[in-house]
């Protein structure tokens, strides 16, 4: 039984060179799928992504990503990745510098 | 219209509206990606996101925040909301052993209502229970320990009360420290329920209540109990913009205005209506105004696209400031794990390219 599902893998019909591919992610929902979808579309040499959650009770997505150029779509994921792990950082650091120098409303609520 | 400059001019550019009209909108979508405006760049660009991202925090209490989100797209903002509710992990009662029970309320049900008593517990200093490994048996880095032991008894006579811990409530529960746990989490509050006085039985002379109960660390997704948010949830920042070349009559506008919430709609100083940007945050966009045909045409309500209003209930460890921060930690590293797995298939899809090469020489 306890086979170990990989957290990432390629469906089968992807292009040998993956310059399209689906790719299924494991223990993931819709909070990773359309960030990753969005972050993936903002990349000029991606044809088309788009991604869905093919049942409920299955615990994972599928993200499908073509590519123009014959480009890697591995590379593009790699890439939005990254760029979506800046993106988190710069709202943090946006937030903490608000929490900690603006001023704002302060008031007391009773539990 | 004077008072509305309290708003940003970005906020104006029609790019970042979805329209509200009587029975549908319009614009929903964004359509800021590359390929899609002829001769503009869209493509990602850290630089330009944060120059026009802006996070300002509104009101803070100590049980709840409210803040601004501009200039991000919905699924990232989503994302955040998302995980705010369901992959922040918190501590909660998951086992239950019941030596005696007997109360009027059922062993399950009794143990359901404990489950979802919010404890103020760290998460961070506690391990998952897994199935397999080290911590698939209960020890002091994941489990806490308490114990409940209540019995009802006849108060004596000219207390000015009939019974004797007639009421549980969370208050009740006792931590009873394991292993290292009193020297770890002892220095700081010792763990107990947020809210000592949620009832969660009622006893009458005779009956007691001895339970020994064991919370976990768990998410959101997996039981609401483990959400550590009462609501996370975010609205479209409101536009209301008065049509310059329709004005409302002067004798129509208190009528005008209470299609609005109070204070949305003012009168400015030369006599024109005007819309106060500081009130209409609050306005629901309820389109009252789109029913009455005198004023059609006289004003259009938007929303703006980029623009989240969110508002963080707190309901357990986290005071409601750190639960952004905890959710963009959570994020990054769902994005970590998904990366270094990308990476080892790109690595066997590597290594599979030079076994065909050598094979092929």
């Amino acid at each position: 039984m306890a086979e170990v599902i990989p957290k990432l893998r390629v469906l089968k019909g992807a292009e040998p060179d993956l310059s399209a591919a689906t790719y299924q992610i494991h223990d993931e929902s819709h909070t990773i799928g359309n960030s990753l979808r969005w972050m993936l579309m903002k990349n000029p040499k991606v044809e088309f992504c788009g991604y869905s959650v093919p049942h409920p009770s299955e615990n994972h997505i599928h993200l499908r990503i073509q590519m123009y150029d014959k480009l890697s779509s591995l590379d593009a994921l790699l890439q939005a990745l990254e760029n979506l792990d800046n993106l988190c950082a710069t709202v943090e650091d946006a937030y903490n510098t608000s929490l900690s120098s603006d001023a704002y409303e302060r008031w007391s609520e009773r539990s | 219209m004077a008072s509305t400059s309290t708003l940003p001019q970005s906020a104006y550019n029609p790019r970042r509206h979805v329209g509200v009209h009587a029975e549908r909108v319009s614009a929903v979508s964004s359509t800021e990606y590359p390929g899609h405006y002829p001769d503009e760049d869209h493509s990602w660009d850290l630089q330009k996101f944060s120059e026009n991202l802006q996070v300002k925090v509104q009101r803070l209490s100590q049980r709840s925040i409210e803040f601004d989100l501009v200039g991000v797209d919905a699924s990232i903002a989503n994302a955040f909301r998302r995980i705010m509710i369901a992959e922040v992990p918190t501590i909660a009662i998951e086992h239950v052993y019941v030596w005696n029970n007997t109360s009027v309320i059922h062993d399950e049900v009794l143990a359901h209502r404990l489950g979802l008593v919010p404890l103020n517990a760290d998460p961070a200093l506690f391990d998952f229970r897994t199935p397999t490994g080290a911590n698939a048996v209960p020890n002091d880095r994941n489990t806490l320990v308490f114990r409940l032991q209540v019995a009802c008894e006849r108060a004596p006579k000219g207390r000015g009360k009939e019974y004797l811990h007639d009421e549980v409530t969370s208050g009740d529960l006792v931590w009873v420290p394991q292993g290292e746990q009193a020297a770890v989490l002892g220095a700081a509050a010792a763990p107990a329920p947020t809210n000592k006085d949620i009832v969660l039985a009622k006893l009458r002379p005779g009956q007691e209540i001895d339970m020994e109960l064991h919370a976990v660390k768990g998410v959101g997704k997996e039981h609401a109990k483990w959400s550590p948010v009462a609501t996370a949830s975010y609205r479209l920042h409101p536009l209301i913009v008065l049509n310059p070349a329709r004005p409302v009559p002067a004798h129509r506008a208190a009528a005008f205005a209470a299609c609005f919430s109070p204070g949305v709609v003012t009168l400015g100083a030369d006599g024109a209506l005007a819309i106060d940007a500081r009130a209409m945050r609050a306005d629901p966009v309820s389109r009252e105004v789109l029913r009455h045909d005198e004023f059609a045409g006289c004003v259009e309500l938007r929303r703006i696209r980029d623009w989240f209003l969110f508002a963080v209930e707190a309901e357990g460890p986290y005071p409601p400031e750190r639960l952004l921060p905890a959710a963009v930690a959570v994020m990054r590293r769902k994005l970590a794990a998904i990366r270094a797995a990308a990476q080892a298939l790109l690595a066997d899809a590597d290594a599979a390219d030079a076994d065909v090469e050598m094979g092929g020489a």
